[in-house]
């Protein structure tokens, strides 16, 4: 059925597509750490050497009624729900950060549970609704 | 065979082109209107949820078409098909343009929602690995003449590239990223509200028509050109 020249053809894909495939498990095994953008306030409370001053980047959801305000700097406390941390940072934050919403902070671990931000990213989820829809959903809730 | 001889084919492209011309501008601007005017604002964004009505079809139509000409490339490489290799040529930059188009509305969405232009995030940074792809594919169509080694260089791009697709597909899932989880499945519900849905698919169809536009006079044009070649042979 395939003539001499497909077979060929098809050989040549085949060694292609190993190649590749060996390739790609070696980097993934190299980059596994650093695939993840950031890492929970659990993953920094079991395993972080804090010594080292390095930046870390910590994303969770900002706990309710946590966030302090003067005119020098924010503090606020960044949950999974199972471990906290309490972060500072004095600059702007972005419009979609508030209470109960996720968020990514980058900066320098202080100890386990404080932590000095450099950057506060706000971090959305995959829900999309009007507001009038919300407050149906606010409604149904309580 | 004669279906597919270059002549026949011409005739039918005019008159598809035809056809979406017609149509094109009253669902642009039925889409337009509704993605801009109509649909509601988010209760969270507000009025910046509506670049999601461009960003997220152009991804789509990314990522759709790179796994299109990554296929009729290993198909082409195998049984040498003169129409797929046009397809594969006249394809491929219309899936950079909108891969760069959901690159550079995904940052303009990012800044006021996320307060970042770019994230070295894993969604993000496979999306500029495809765009990539692209750019390389691009360039070998163009600087390796249509001979045995273009479509070898071509299958080995296509087989790295189309690897990159599901990595981009379920990065949200597998990794933390920035970027936030898909809100559209395969199967199961979407977590967008209908009256954000429908004009998300109505833009999704316009594009999709100006894709099959651009792609058809592109595949008329090198039609044409390989037509001229051999009139100069003669």
């Amino acid at each position: 059925m395939l003539t001499k020249k497909i077979k060929k053809r098809l050989l040549f894909l085949i060694s292609i597509i190993l190649v590749t495939l060996s390739f790609l498990i070696f980097i993934y095994l190299n980059l596994k750490q650093n695939i993840l953008y950031f890492k929970t306030p659990s993953e920094i409370f079991i395993n972080s050497p804090i010594e080292g001053n390095s930046m870390v980047r910590v994303g969770g959801m900002v706990k309710k009624n946590s966030i302090q305000q003067n005119n020098k700097e924010i503090r606020f406390i960044l949950t999974d729900y199972e471990k906290e941390l309490i972060v500072v940072y004095n600059g702007t934050v972005p419009n979609l950060f508030s209470e109960e919403q996720g968020a990514v902070v980058e900066g320098i671990l202080n100890d386990k549970k404080y932590l000095i931000a450099d950057r506060i990213l706000a971090k959305h989820d995959e829900n999309y609704m009007p507001p009038q829809m919300k407050k149906i959903l606010k409604e149904n809730a309580k | 065979m004669d279906f597919f001889s270059f002549g026949n084919i011409i005739v039918y492209i005019d008159k598809f082109i035809k056809f979406i011309n017609s149509i094109f501008f009253v669902i642009l601007i039925i889409g337009i209107s509704f993605a801009l005017i109509i649909s509601p604002v988010d209760y969270l964004q507000g009025d910046s949820v509506r670049i999601m009505y461009v960003h997220v079809p152009s991804a789509w139509i990314g990522l759709s078409i790179f796994s299109l000409i990554a296929i009729s490339t290993i198909l082409n490489f195998i049984f040498k098909i003169k129409n797929l290799f046009l397809f594969i040529k006249s394809l491929a930059p219309i899936g950079l343009l909108f891969t760069c188009l959901s690159i550079v509305t995904g940052s303009l969405w990012g800044k006021p929602t996320w307060g970042t232009w770019w994230a070295w995030d894993a969604r993000l940074t496979s999306m500029l690995v495809l765009m990539l792809f692209y750019v390389l594919f691009i360039f070998s169509l163009k600087y390796f003449k249509n001979n045995e080694n273009l479509t070898k260089i071509l299958s080995i791009l296509s087989i790295l590239g189309i690897i990159n697709i599901p990595i981009i597909k379920y990065s949200v899932e597998w990794w933390s990223t920035l970027h936030q989880p898909a809100s559209i499945k395969f199967l199961g519900s979407s977590s967008i509200h209908p009256s954000m849905l429908f004009p998300l698919f109505l833009m999704l169809l316009v594009l999709l028509l100006y894709c099959a536009l651009i792609f058809l006079m592109k595949y008329k044009t090198e039609i044409i050109k390989i037509k001229k070649q051999n009139i100069k042979r003669l």
